[in-house]
């Protein structure tokens, strides 16, 4: 009974501990990340993920074997590595949220406003869309991020999504490079990434989203941290698996090529 | 209905360090939903983990443990290959049992 108190307060402490002096915190916060690293919730995400990947769903009664997210129908292994990336059949530059979302409307017969109202879980309602990413993410574990930019429009989006990162704009006159393009920075005690820093940028995106939220009690995806960014600037909503999101995500992510994959992360 | 949960048991000479991720809101009946209705209390009250049957640790819980728990424990006098069961009982009557083996340590 007492080591199991123990354990169970010192979970609670992990995940809402972060206000401590600086110093000390770093270590502490060291040993909580190695043990959420070991026991991360966001596993039961991947669990239900590959439940519904393989489960016979929607008005067409299908399940998502025959989705093709780059490497050829039903294989997930390894596709996270590779997105964004071209699609012919769409003629789009597609991330794994945007072409899940292709998938489950052409396979599955979902309607796409239905995928787009549930795409945030709530402590109501889980969200389908956060179960699929973890387990797709999770199947690249291991490998290293190698983003194409082969075709003219990953070329494109790459280029638009670089100027997006240093476009200041919106009532703050905020960019990403704003908060993102330098060391030190950060929000209250949240240490910020500077995703101008090879390393930094590679670690971000092979080991940062989807990520479990401890303060959130759920899993959440890239396309999450670009709209909760382009709020905290107070830009209008990012749109879902918008192109302004995925020009970004293309941005990052062939930026992050050669990063060790380690999904689902966990985050504050 | 309830989700599987995630149970991994190591063995550390003669204990095994088993280590358990559940899925449940833990509800507290405190919080309000979107309407600004209160949802209604739901949360584990029993968890039981057995070693090759036998019991190990009988806990009850309260709505104080967090939404997702995890649960930590050490069973002494464990060997490779042993049943690790655990099941846990929520006040609506809902039950979740499910089962693993002791792991050589790597």
């Amino acid at each position: 009974m007492e080591t199991m108190r123990g354990c169970v307060a010192a979970a609670v402490l992990v995940l809402f501990s972060a206000p401590l002096p600086a110093q000390n915190a770093a270590d502490g916060l060291a040993i909580g990340r190695q043990m959420l690293a070991e026991d991360n919730p966001g596993e039961l995400w991947v669990e239900r993920g590959k439940r519904l990947f393989f489960e016979k769903r929607g008005p067409k009664n299908a399940s998502l074997e025959a989705c093709d997210l780059g490497q050829g129908p039903g294989k997930v292994e390894g596709a996270f590595a590779q997105l964004p990336r071209y699609f012919a059949d769409t003629d789009k530059v597609q991330d794994l949220e945007s072409r899940l979302m292709t998938c489950m409307v052409t396979l599955q017969g979902f309607k796409r406003e239905d995928i787009v109202k549930n795409r945030f879980g709530t402590l109501d309602r889980d969200s389908d869309m956060e179960a699929l990413v973890s387990f797709v993410g999770s199947k690249s574990n291991g490998m290293k991020m190698a983003v194409p930019l082969a075709h003219p429009k990953e070329r494109e989006a790459f280029k638009a999504g670089e100027y997006l990162f240093n476009r200041r704009s919106g009532p703050l006159d905020f960019s990403c490079a704003t908060c993102h393009g330098d060391e030190g920075k950060r929000v209250r005690l949240q240490d910020l990434p500077n995703m101008t820093d090879a390393k930094q940028v590679q670690h971000v995106v092979a080991t940062g989203w989807p990520a479990y939220r401890g303060t959130q009690a759920t899993v959440r995806t890239m396309q999450h941290r670009l709209y909760d960014c382009n709020w905290q600037m107070r830009l209008p909503d990012l749109g879902y698996t918008s192109e302004m999101s995925i020009a970004l995500t293309s941005y990052l992510n062939h930026r992050g090529n050669g990063g060790e994959i380690h999904l689902p992360g966990v985050r504050r | 209905m309830a989700e599987p949960m995630r149970i991994r048991a190591t063995l550390q000479g003669d204990v095994a360090d088993v280590r358990i991720l559940m899925r449940h809101p833990m509800e507290t009946g405190q919080r309000k939903d979107a309407k600004g209705e209160i949802v209604p209390v739901h949360f584990i009250q029993n968890v039981v983990v057995t070693h090759n049957g036998k019991t190990v640790l009988d806990a009850q819980w309260s709505q104080a443990v967090s939404r997702d728990p995890f649960l930590g424990i050490r069973v002494k006098g464990a060997k490779a290959g042993d049943k690790i069961a655990v099941t846990w009982t929520d006040n609506r009557g809902d039950k979740r049992t499910d089962e693993a083996t002791v792991a050589a340590a790597s």
